[in-house]
């Protein structure tokens, strides 16, 4: 690998052990995987924030390299942490967890990270440009910046993306290169995908079937003409679904869209040697996430992290009613706070339900606080079970809407 | 005998050889405080890798994996080599961050459970111990 005069200084310790060793390990990653150089980045989003995942274990470490002088030296910003980082104590997190958390959130802001806990960082004014190389994390982020925005990056591991910040580098590798970025595998749709719960189901039969692949999509429409010029349209909450699902049941990092995606938009992107698969149901899709009991006990909306209409239209369906179930919307801070403004804050929590910031089910500790849970995210859908040892009801928005009235799900 | 491999993480060490063929995922896989294999099913499940020169084809699972390496080291329970077939990012990390020599792309055929493994730079000595003795569980714990 080629390194400039600089990076071969921050290799010998030059800039100090902190920096030290973040090039080391981006270089050796660059060894493993084959890169030529590394590539200056853009912006890096770190996960393995919470403490659940982290445990003293990671909290050491980093205590140990803030101890060494980290400092990040482009825009870093965080994965969801383990709770609410405001709200904890109100949403029932104990103070024994409670306490590392919010260590692990302070020692990485004092490394310079601005310490936002999201995993749609695109949401909040995070969007890349065509193009720009990356270092984010978090598999569902990661997939919406390759595909919807047409950026680069790898997905990066909790530890090799802090590297990556703390000496502006990452390795040229992978989908960082052209050629890596083509479509492996044709997905014809044959069916209609229309509702949220659609983009997952379809995502989670994709993804089982691409595996580590780059899926290429004709004959699917998003309802809008073209999505990177648009930030915030709806069709990036289903872009963000469709990602967020291969990346769960499969481990894509990249897809496209015929003629709607950027770099689908410019010219044809598949491989000559590409494979074909077609979807003409989404059925084994829905049946595949859903089963187990009817009492549902939680609702759970915002996997990915809720933008501020999905917020919005909890709101519309809470207003005046009393929820039967608990009823969690996860969102970033900044999206927390223009619902407050916007009112769809007190109208959610005066129907009993909670717009919890920072976290997600999945990450936060909340083993054995719930049975059943319903979610519109077939990448929740798919941990919820191994991760909580909950069992999960899929389906569409109506059904959502019904269990958090009734308490019960109805086919 | 002597075994070469592409430097990940640079240094020297040495230690029994315990050997797995299958993939070690360090999260839940293997207990920190101890640094006894955990994964239930797994062909070192109660084995004690800690002071062995620990050779598996390559790691698996959770990135969070790399920080238990690491605690493994401040606990005094982690290899004191690693040798993979294929290095991946989540022991690559683990072994840079918590100052493990590691190689990759070592013939792991070659080395057995018990034989007496040198590591230093890219070059691993491998001492065979004969008549065999019993493999090195529990020597460590």
């Amino acid at each position: 690998m080629k390194l400039t005069t600089e990076e071969q200084a921050m290799l010998a310790g030059e800039q100090g052990p902190a920096v030290e060793k973040a090039i080391e390990i981006v270089v050796a990653l660059g060894e493993i995987y084959g890169a030529d150089r590394l590539v200056p980045v853009e912006s890096v989003q770190v996960a393995g924030v919470s403490y659940k995942n982290l445990g003293p274990a990671g909290l050491g470490f980093l205590q140990d390299w803030a101890g060494q002088g980290a400092q990040v030296r482009v825009p870093t910003f965080l994965n969801p942490a383990g709770m609410d980082l405001l709200r904890w104590k109100e949403l029932g997190f104990a103070e024994e967890f409670a306490r590392p958390q919010l260590k692990v959130v302070d020692i990485l802001g004092a490394m310079g990270i601005d310490t936002t806990c999201t995993c749609t960082p695109y949401h909040i004014g995070q969007v890349p440009s065509l193009g720009a190389h990356l270092a984010w994390a978090e598999s569902s982020a990661v997939s919406f910046a390759n595909s919807a925005l047409g950026a680069r990056t790898n997905r990066e591991g909790g530890p090799s993306a802090l590297a990556a910040a703390i000496c502006g580098r990452t390795a040229r590798y992978g989908l960082h290169c052209d050629e890596n970025r083509l479509g492996t595998t044709r997905v014809i749709v044959n069916c209609p995908v229309k509702e949220p719960s659609d983009w997952g189901a379809l995502g989670f039969l994709v993804g089982q079937q691409v595996r580590d692949g780059v899926p290429y999509f004709r004959g699917l429409e998003t309802g809008e003409d073209s999505i990177s010029s648009t930030p915030g349209s709806p069709a990036w909450d289903s872009l963000k679904a469709l990602g967020a699902a291969m990346a769960a049941s499969g481990a894509v990092a990249l897809y496209h869209i015929e003629g709607v995606t950027p770099e689908a938009a410019l010219e044809p992107m598949l491989r000559p040697d590409h494979s074909t698969v077609k979807v003409d149901s989404l059925e084994p899709g829905y049946l595949a996430l859903s089963g187990g009991r009817t009492d549902i006990d939680l609702v759970w909306l915002g996997c990915p992290h809720a933008s501020l209409p999905e917020v919005a239209r909890l709101a519309a369906v809470a207003k005046g009613k009393r929820f039967l179930t608990d009823v969690w919307i996860t969102t970033s801070r900044h999206v927390r706070q223009q619902a407050e403004e916007a009112g769809y804050v007190a109208t959610i929590e005066a129907a009993g339900g909670q717009v919890v910031a920072d976290t997600c089910v999945v990450v936060a500790p909340l083993n054995g606080r719930y049975r059943t849970i319903a979610t519109l995210s077939a990448k929740g859908a798919s941990y919820l079970p191994s991760y909580l040892g909950a069992e999960v009801r899929y389906g569409t928005w109506d059904q959502l809407q019904a269990a958090m009235l009734t308490g019960r799900w109805g086919e | 005998m002597k075994l070469t491999g592409r430097v990940i993480k640079q240094g020297q060490a040495a230690g029994r050889a315990l050997v797995s063929p299958e993939p070690i995922g360090f999260l839940g896989g293997v207990d920190p405080e101890t640094g006894v294999v955990i994964e239930k099913g797994h062909p070192l499940e109660g084995e004690c890798v800690a002071g062995t020169v620990l050779c598996f084809p390559t790691g698996k699972g959770s990135t969070v994996g790399s920080y238990t390496i690491y605690r493994m080291n401040k606990a005094g329970t982690a290899p004191a080599a690693i040798l993979n077939a294929q290095s991946e990012a989540i022991v690559a990390v683990g072994a840079i961050i918590s100052e493990i020599p590691m190689l990759d792309q070592v013939d792991l055929a070659k080395i057995d459970s018990g034989d007496w493994v040198s590591v230093k730079g890219g070059r691993v000595l491998v001492e065979k111990v004969s008549p065999r003795v019993t493999p090195p569980t529990g020597k460590w714990c």
